[in-house]
């Protein structure tokens, strides 16, 4: 525990609407979505048609690349739509559920005594597997490969991120069943980041067979990719798996029940939602589920499965996500403001930047909104994004490699080590308003182009 | 307003009636109003801070060192003159006459080829050339022919600018390059002793100044302290010290005061618009080169001597500093400001034909920015690619 990782660099986004820790609902599962488009890169094949009855753990998607990984239904009911977008790209498989949940019953057996190789096809067949994430790229872990370590990050910095420790508060059982499990798919081990602030004393540092690494700072400290960067660093040829500490409780949870039960806390947050607190909900719950939170008589609310940095515009109509444990509820800023650039103040917006005087009050909470604040430019100022960014990485040369599509320069200015998560604040500071996850996003679908 | 503006709108769209004019629409609704846009991609917030703020306190930061410039172009006329009964508020009428029409040509001329430009591209205008029209009329003489002026941001800013694809993609500092092209294509007007009091020019080609009735005093030179860079020739032109550092003395509009150029300079690093990093080793490069000149007999002059004279300091504070052309590493920050430094007094010291060397500093260490952020880059790179092989 000595060797603490101190981050200096990074920004916690004073944005208002934390959620209450208490559970403020628990939501009867109305429809609920399978969505492949929350995995990047993977190419769906469709197991059910419309009308199919399917019980929760019953697969639903297969991975055309990888036939055994399997993506099953978190509820018992009735397939009732597939959604479709562009080019019969597939979005959603929306399942009604029914009143009565019934779970398919997987037969375990003993953790201790199962191999690797046991433990791969149970969470395969149980829809589990995709819960572990491949860096570089942050794909689907690939089943065939033996990751050089598995990282965990035990707690959050996203703006109004759940409290990891509230959430999984009688869960750590299962999480250490996972652990133990999962350390046998790799000889590096488990890695798990404790928050500095809280590392003797959290239920996470007594957990066995791992090994902890402690950070403090802003965010993204929490980010497994900033952790990872400074534990082992991703070169060329390695590959690392990370796993959310909500997953370990997942596959935990399914390894000593046999059930595939994805019931999880989440946090219902932002300046919009009525409340804050958090839900017991599944991922791919609708959010109209959460309608005690929210008010959306004007249609101004954006709906975001995660949080404001990196989570998903799914709309009132959408879904949770399958990695989120958390609603973001922000007004869509589509107002004119006048004069905004040249007013000495504007005490109801923050920046990080001193040409405001947001810095005279360190206290305040904003009630932001979606408006972009700007026009896009091209990069002018060179130094503010190595401020938001704990890494030894150069961003803006990086984002430049990737939009010059040159895979040399990206490989050389760390396109392995970074996911657009890990740069998002980069994207949120910038004065030129660049699209510096999305740019990112595209370079890496390069990469995996391009190196396969 | 708002109503007007939303009237008027679909007519400025893609095939609207002046749907050509979309850019220029754009640019002024944007000017009025910050934009109704929502983030679409990635982060779903983004801070309120955009390049017109930035460059807005840029422009904020100019202001001092403009106004002083103002009232010191219509205070070295009366002296030239021998304007004894002339007041405050006289020099300052003078030198608005002076300098207003600068900052009209700057502008109309800067703005007119941003706005055409933006249009063939289908771009948003950008705010760059706010600053660059600012800085222009600050560092040239406040005689200098209006037409000349004219042609000069026309070139900096096709040539220097737009033809690398506008703001943001420039090789080198828009404002200086403008004063470049005066220096070597009008070298009768951008050197010598007489150009550096307004009025002096016409005085000399018509017999007549603005005040008519007094002719140049007997003592005038006209020269500025670079001209004659030595205790003798400070002391015997009558500048002191405080004379340099207040600013009291014949030069560019804007890059007299040693007091304006240090509150812009505080602005500057307060708000972050600007490095301090590059300041402080530009003024450090100064210092070396200058004391070793003084050590080895070159100048008699002490190095913060050449601080204070010309314009070393304007160009440190606000063109060495400009984020674009400079050095983008935090490394080659300091490098990059230290050769600025070095080289203008170099250049003062060892050519006297060129007495202001901070242009031509700043223009060369422009072209090396990139080379030296490559070489940092690089370097941070491969030692961090060995601490992992090893370790």
């Amino acid at each position: 525990m000595s060797n603490n990782i101190d981050l200096k660099k990074g920004l916690d986004i004073p944005i208002s609407g934390a959620a209450a820790q208490k559970t403020a609902k628990v939501t009867v599962p109305g429809t609920v979505a399978v969505k492949p488009t929350d995995f990047r890169g993977l190419k769906p094949r469709l197991l059910v048609r419309e009308g199919d009855k399917v019980l929760a753990g019953s697969p639903v998607l297969a991975d055309k690349e990888s036939p055994d990984i399997l993506f099953t239904s978190p509820v018992s009911g009735t397939v009732t739509e597939i959604v479709r977008g562009e080019k019969r790209k597939l979005l959603e498989v929306r399942i009604k559920a029914d009143a009565t949940q019934e779970y398919l019953e997987f037969a375990v057996g003993q953790v201790a005594n199962l191999d690797a190789d046991q433990v791969k096809s149970l969470l395969m067949k149980a829809g589990l597997w995709p819960a572990l994430v491949q860096r570089p790229y942050g794909i689907i872990a690939n089943p065939a490969v033996k990751p050089k370590a598995i990282f965990v990050s035990a707690f959050s910095t996203a703006p109004l991120a759940a409290d990891m420790e509230y959430v999984l508060r009688d869960e750590f059982d299962d999480i250490q069943t996972a652990v133990n499990a999962l350390s046998k798919l790799t000889d590096g081990g488990i890695h798990i980041s404790l928050n500095a602030d809280n590392a003797s004393g959290t239920p996470f540092h007594k957990l066995e067979n791992a090994t902890f690494h402690t950070f403090s700072g802003k965010h993204p400290a929490g980010n497994v990719g900033v952790q990872i960067h400074h534990i082992s660093p991703i070169m060329k040829g390695d590959t690392v798996w990370t796993i959310s500490p909500v997953m370990l409780a997942a596959i935990g949870k399914f390894l000593n029940t046999g059930k595939y039960d994805m019931s999880r806390l989440i946090a219902v947050t932002g300046p919009k939602a009525i409340g804050p607190a958090y839900v017991k909900g599944l991922p791919g719950m609708s959010m109209r589920d959460l309608k005690e939170f929210y008010d959306n008589s004007g249609s101004d609310i954006r709906f975001i499965s995660g949080d404001v940095l990196t989570g998903t515009n799914v709309g009132e109509d959408g879904f949770l996500g399958f990695f989120d444990n958390q609603v973001t509820l922000i007004k869509e800023g589509n107002e004119h403001e006048l004069l905004g650039w040249a007013k000495p103040f504007r005490t109801k917006q923050f920046s990080t930047s001193h040409t405001y005087f947001s810095w005279l009050t360190p206290k305040k909470k904003y009630e932001m909104d979606t408006n972009l604040h700007g026009g896009p430019r091209a990069f002018v100022m060179s130094d503010v994004y190595s401020k938001v960014l704990p890494m030894h990485i150069y961003p803006v040369y990086l984002i430049k490699a990737c939009l010059a599509e040159d895979i040399d320069k990206m490989e050389q200015f760390g396109i392995y080590e970074v996911l657009e998560e890990d740069l998002a604040l980069c994207e949120y500071v910038c004065p030129s308003k660049i699209e510096i996850q999305s740019i990112l996003s595209d370079g890496i679908s390069l990469m995996m182009k391009e190196m396969a | 307003m708002r109503k007007f503006i939303d009237k008027i709108k679909p007519s400025f769209e893609k095939g609207g009636k002046f749907g050509y004019l979309h850019s220029t629409f754009d640019a002024f609704e944007s000017f009025l109003y910050v934009p109704d846009t929502v983030t679409r991609r990635g982060a779903h917030i983004r801070d309120c801070v955009d390049l017109k703020r930035i460059m807005i306190i840029m422009v904020l930061a100019l202001v001092p060192a403009m106004l002083f410039g103002i009232w010191n172009t219509g205070y070295q006329h009366s002296l030239a003159f021998g304007l004894t009964d002339w007041g405050f508020w006289n020099m300052v009428g003078y030198g608005l006459v002076k300098v207003i029409p600068l900052y009209l040509v700057s502008y109309i001329v800067g703005l007119a080829i941003e706005f055409v430009s933006a249009q063939i591209r289908g771009h948003e205008v950008n705010e760059g050339y706010l600053v660059s029209g600012m800085l222009i009329p600050l560092i040239v003489p406040a005689d200098v022919p209006l037409w000349m002026l004219a042609l000069a941001v026309a070139f900096a800013v096709i040539i220097g600018k737009e033809v690398f694809g506008g703001t943001g993609m420039n090789m080198w500092n828009p404002a200086l390059l403008a004063r470049a092209f005066l220096f070597f294509s009008y070298p009768s007007k951008m050197s010598g002793d007489t150009i550096w009091t307004a009025g002096v020019t016409r005085y000399l080609a018509e017999g007549k100044a603005y005040a008519s009735g007094n002719g140049l005093v007997d003592s005038f030179s006209g020269a500025t302290p670079l001209a004659h860079p030595s205790m003798d020739g400070l002391q015997a032109a009558g500048t002191s010290l405080w004379d340099m550092i207040a600013g009291i003395i014949p030069g560019c509009v804007g890059e007299t005061s040693v007091i304006a150029i240090l509150i812009g300079a505080v602005i500057l690093i307060w708000t972050g618009v600007a490095s301090w990093k590059i300041m402080l080793s530009s003024v450090v490069g100064g210092l070396a080169i200058g004391y070793l000149g003084f050590a080895t007999g070159v100048t008699d002059l002490p190095g913060y001597y050449q601080l204070v004279m010309g314009g070393f300091l304007f160009g440190t504070v606000f063109m060495a500093t400009d984020p674009v052309t400079a050095a983008q590493t935090e490394t080659g920050k300091w490098i990059y400001g230290f050769l600025v430094g070095a080289l203008a007094v170099t250049v003062r010291l060892f050519n006297p034909g060129y007495p202001e060397g901070m242009m031509l500093a700043i223009l060369l260490m422009n072209t090396f920015a990139p080379l030296i952020d490559h070489y940092v880059v690089n370097g941070s790179i491969s030692r961090r690619a060995k601490k992992f092989k090893t370790a």
